[in-house]
């Protein structure tokens, strides 16, 4: 199995190559469009700002690639936030992939969401042999309200999307690589997919 | 709910854990990956790596510690100890290593945090704050604590949350070593000044110093070292204890 992670500068990629190790699997990096469209299955990881992270995605035209992928598609963390309409962060127009708007947790709340916490509502193979109320870890200031692509809920003071899906294309706002052997166990059901 | 964290701390001197653990299912008790390969199964929920060397080989040991156990450990981890420069982070973050921590060289260069958290984000940057109380006023202290300065504990946590810190991790001088729990008056000022998560750390002795961390000290995490790498305190037995006093905890 090919499997592409898109690499576009966008932090933490390397812990996603060592999680696929983890489960005997080699993840390449490339920000190759040609690698990218042959791949079986893409990540597109996500870490750090929206809008830069939108720029560098337009900068090599990965920006009109992702939404025409057809193979199983997941996105991490901000890659998950640039799948969606628009982002708060930076006031930021996303890859129109799932059809919610990211927004800003409240003030009242201590932001980043940093930790893990609980993902409820699970539907999908993504979440096969996942309990119900399985922890996660999170590290985000923005979110996905509920909507009818929503996947995964996870409660913040608000309850929110953690996990979306539309078609091929799947987005997690928890991290997989770093949610220990249940995130692991979801990043194996992707490539199961 | 957010639950809140327990985080094992280990020191790190070229490449090894020194200051001592006592762990008889360890093969080598000096190496960290294992150690941190343990404490990930035993159910911490984050691990910190302090590197306390100073050779000139420094950066390159630890680029490669950081490497190895982003390999093996599938939980989040923050690396410290003389991070000063964008470059520093930049070369620990492209090795798997998830947050950094920053202490003396953000007192002396405060713009540092500005420029780590725009080119990073604010979620890898841990602001670590040394303190302890003179005549009556909690000051900061730089150095692992030796070299005291007049700036203000509270004033320095504001300032810096607002430069783009995304974590503070506040070690109580005062309190570190002492085994008889964590500062949680000031934990707990902190807390309710500030906007972003506090980790706890100095203090530690026992499991209950922990539960009063979070319901006294209103921390968001609490880390320590030695009653862990004693087996003083098991992970399991403490989050257990955690749980029946309705702490929201991972289990």
């Amino acid at each position: 199995m090919k499997i592409v992670i898109i690499d576009y500068g966008a932090g933490n990629i390397q812990s996603i190559k060592f999680a696929l190790e983890r489960l005997g699997y080699e993840g390449i990096l490339s920000s190759d469009a040609q690698e990218i469209k042959n791949a079986d299955k893409v990540i597109f990881p996500g870490v750090g700002e929206a809008s830069s992270a939108m720029r560098k995605l337009k900068s090599t035209g990965l920006d009109t690639l992702i939404p025409k992928l057809n193979q199983p598609v997941l996105g991490i963390c901000l890659g998950m936030q640039l799948m969606c309409n628009w982002t708060e962060e930076g006031d930021t127009t996303g890859l129109g992939i799932f059809d919610v708007d990211v927004v800003h947790f409240e003030k009242k709340l201590k932001v980043p969401h940093i930790g893990w916490n609980r993902i409820t509502d699970l539907k999908t193979p993504l979440f096969k042999d996942i309990q119900e109320n399985e922890y996660v870890y999170l590290v985000h200031s923005f979110y996905a309200p509920v909507c009818k692509e929503t996947i995964a809920k996870c409660d913040y003071g608000v309850e929110y999307s953690s996990a979306l899906k539309k078609d091929n294309f799947y987005g997690v706002q928890f991290h997989p690589e770093k949610s220990s052997d249940a995130g692991e166990r979801i990043l194996k059901n992707f490539l199961d997919l | 709910m957010l639950t809140k964290r327990i985080i094992p701390c280990l020191d790190i001197k070229d490449g090894r854990t020194v200051k001592g653990v006592n762990f008889v299912d360890l093969r080598d008790a000096g190496d960290p990956v294992e150690l941190a390969e343990i404490y990930s199964r035993s159910g911490a929920d984050e691990l910190v790596f302090l590197d306390i060397s100073a050779t000139e080989e420094k950066r390159k040991t630890l680029a490669e510690l950081v490497r190895k156990v982003a390999a093996k450990v599938n939980i989040p981890f923050t690396v410290g100890g003389g991070i000063s420069s964008v470059e520093d982070v930049d070369i620990l973050l492209q090795n798997g290593a998830d947050k950094v921590a920053i202490n003396s060289s953000a007192v002396k260069n405060p713009q540092l945090i500005n420029e780590l958290s725009a080119k990073f984000g604010r979620q890898c940057i841990v602001v670590a704050i040394d303190a302890k109380q003179v005549n009556g006023k909690w000051l900061v202290h730089l150095v692992g604590g030796k070299v005291p300065t007049e700036i203000d504990l509270f004033e320095w946590a504001k300032e810096v949350e607002e430069r783009g810190a995304g974590e503070i991790l506040f070690t109580s001088m005062d309190n570190d070593g002492t085994k008889a729990g964590f500062a949680n008056e000031a934990l707990q000022k902190l807390s309710n000044e500030l906007t972003i998560p506090i980790i706890a750390s100095g203090g530690a002795g026992n499991i209950q110093h922990f539960c009063d961390a979070f319901t006294k000290g209103k921390a968001d995490a609490a880390l320590a070292a030695s009653v862990f790498h004693f087996k003083e305190i098991e992970i399991k037995d403490l989050k257990e204890e955690m749980r029946k006093e309705r702490i929201e905890v991972r289990l």
